[in-house]
């Protein structure tokens, strides 16, 4: 077990009846990188990413997340960690102020640090005159930003980002990625699926699933060169070609 | 401590913004127990009755007088075919049919007895069986009446005769409100408690806000209380809604101790929240939390005394009552309110709820998973 590595993941299974979803997955993730986590879809990105954030129990295999096992210390890994799924998921019968407040104080946040990180967080976000409005009048951009922000709240050591750009318009994409670099860049980890490729550039190393086995993992740089293609799409629709299982 | 304190906010912040809860804890109460208690009444009146005379005697004429005279009947037809009266039956326009063959007076006079028929219209059952129970009261009667008449006045009846006088203990006018309103205000505290607390889960697996909550360090037993409390304050806040309507408008004081009653709803809303618990973590969306709850909550009133009385049920539904926690409710409801019994009167229904509660909840917990 290296002390660099945030994750480590060895031969990590999900079996759903006769249907596998992950297949023997193998990789680590360095201590402060931002992790690319590619597939088409169905290729089971969503599932392994919930078996590491303690969603779903693995069939086998083993995994070290922030240094605890996923077995034995699954609720010490949930104070590390932070997690954005796919669907929106803060209260939207909540304002913002609110949804800061309830995950903060769950997280344990004392209320003179849950109002310094709403202050922080208004600033950042311009949310001045949204704070108050519930989070279900805020346009989709915002509400990414927002729950993202909250995902952080409680300075996580890895961050889970599942398709968090998805139906996003391009500049906030851009801020999006802007918020992720600031976060590696304080040493959280970032772990992030997503279908853009352009994306997929800016993630120091990529891993690709194809039908729930890990195909390729190396920089955006290395995995180009190795494919001998001109861009991430190119080595992503070169491996996803293989890929025998379809969207259902 | 703090984190229960969190999720209790965030709970009674999201109730109170969600106006069509608001509107079902406050008007479903004041509806329900405005109408119901009024409407679903067990005295009969208005029995359409359709008198097939035979006879035109006097003595006919004598007891149809008398029997439309009574509040009960209404005479929708007095014929002399009984085919007519048989298509009033069918059209439903009648439900009891009185029929006076053509030699009444003749016995009743030359042999001292007679015979009448009667046909009911089963459709309805309880109106036809105390439809039929009323008139067979009156003919008594009416037998009583003539017999005295012609009796000429004897020192002593020649007919023995007993006569019941009754005295009705705890309810003495028979008001039937006083019997039915703490039982409609026990399914009331049920179907908040059952379906509130269903559903309020569900619906955070159905938008999935639950997984966000499953990724922090949170513990079962904080998500699960931080689910409870809110309900089980909104089912006593109903309970007190109940009691002053049933106070106000149709003038109930309990006879016994009113926190006897807060007591045992304590107690009892843990049970009733528990098994909402238990559906939502069986359902996956609000609509088998709702079919789910319904099916239970149906069959849970239906046989829980409260329309039925549990006594005269098959010994397999008696002793399926005994697993039902609304037939407790009702039962001491109905103990402290009409008869004024007190805590140690209701110990053995307080412990057997309370029972239900703890087998409920723990086994909600242990089938609420973080993880699947």
């Amino acid at each position: 077990m290296n002390d660099d590595h945030a994750i480590s993941v060895s031969q990590l299974t999900k079996r759903f009846g006769s249907f596998t979803a992950v297949d023997a997955v193998t990789f680590n993730v360095k201590r402060g990188e931002i992790f690319g986590f590619l597939g088409a879809n169905g290729a089971g990105k969503t599932t392994a990413m919930r078996m590491l954030c303690g969603l779903s129990f693995p069939t086998s295999g083993q995994a070290t997340i922030a240094g605890f096992d996923l077995y034995r210390d699954a609720e010490k890994i949930k104070k590390s960690i932070g997690y954005m799924s796919q669907k929106f998921s803060l209260y939207e019968d909540l304002t913002p102020r609110e949804n800061i407040r309830f995950y903060g104080g769950i997280y344990g946040l004392t209320d003179q640090q849950i109002k310094s990180k709403t202050d922080f967080m208004v600033d950042h976000l311009h949310l001045e005159n949204q704070v108050d409005n519930l989070v279900k009048s805020l346009p989709l951009g915002w509400k990414q930003k927002l729950s993202f922000s909250v995902a952080m709240l409680h300075q996580p050591k890895i961050v889970f980002l599942d398709e968090p750009t998805g139906g996003v318009d391009p500049v906030t994409r851009r801020e999006f990625w802007m918020m992720i670099y600031e976060a590696a860049h304080e040493g959280t980890t970032v772990f992030v699926t997503t279908h853009y490729m352009d994306e997929a550039e800016y993630c120091d190393r990529v891993s690709i699933m194809v039908d729930g086995r890990l195909d390729a993992l190396d920089t955006p740089l290395e995995l180009k060169r190795k494919f001998n293609a001109p861009s991430m799409e190119e080595v992503f629709i070169q491996l996803a070609r293989k890929a025998k299982r379809s969207d259902n | 401590m703090r984190v229960l304190r969190i999720l209790l906010e965030k709970e009674f912040r999201q109730v109170f913004r969600d106006p069509a809860i608001l509107r079902i804890i406050f008007l479903m109460p004041i509806i329900q127990l405005l109408i119901m208690p009024l409407a679903a009444d067990y005295e009969v009146k208005n029995i359409k009755l359709c008198v097939v005379d035979f006879d035109r005697s006097s003595y006919s004429q004598k007891l149809v007088n008398k029997i439309a005279a009574t509040k009960y009947f209404q005479l929708v037809d007095y014929t002399d075919s009984y085919q007519k009266a048989l298509i009033y039956i069918e059209k439903d326009e009648a439900d009891l049919v009185l029929q006076i063959p053509s030699s009444f007076e003749k016995q009743l006079v030359k042999e001292d007895q007679a015979t009448v028929f009667m046909a009911l219209n089963a459709i309805n059952g309880v109106k036809a069986n105390l439809g039929g129970a009323y008139l067979r009261s009156i003919i008594g009667d009416f037998n009583r009446e003539i017999r005295l008449e012609w009796l000429q006045f004897p020192r002593l009846s020649p007919q023995p005769t007993i006569q019941v006088s009754a005295i009705n203990w705890f309810n003495p006018l028979m008001n039937y409100q006083v019997f039915m309103v703490p039982g409609i205000l026990v399914i009331l505290v049920t179907m908040v408690g059952a379906f509130l607390s269903a559903l309020n889960i569900v619906k955070e697996k159905e938008i999935g806000t639950i997984e966000q909550i499953n990724v922090t360090p949170i513990r079962k037993y904080q998500f699960i209380l931080g689910k409870l409390i809110p309900f089980w304050v909104l089912g006593l806040i109903i309970l007190t809604i109940g009691l002053i309507i049933s106070w106000v408008v149709y003038g109930i004081v309990p006879a016994g101790n009113v926190f006897t009653i807060y007591i045992f709803a304590a107690v009892y809303l843990l049970a009733v929240l528990g098994m909402g618990l238990l559906v939502s973590t069986f359902a996956n969306t609000q609509q088998q939390a709702m079919l789910l709850s319904f099916f239970l909550m149906m069959t849970f009133i239906l046989l829980g005394g409260l329309y039925t009385s549990i006594d005269s049920m098959p010994p397999w539904a008696q002793t399926f009552t005994k697993f039902n926690p609304v037939s407790y409710f009702i039962e001491v409801m109905r103990m402290v309110v009409l008869k004024g019994s007190s805590l140690y009167d209701i110990r053995n229904h307080l412990f057997i709820v309370f029972v239900f509660a703890v087998v409920l909840n723990s086994f909600a917990v242990w089938n609420y998973k973080k993880r699947s």
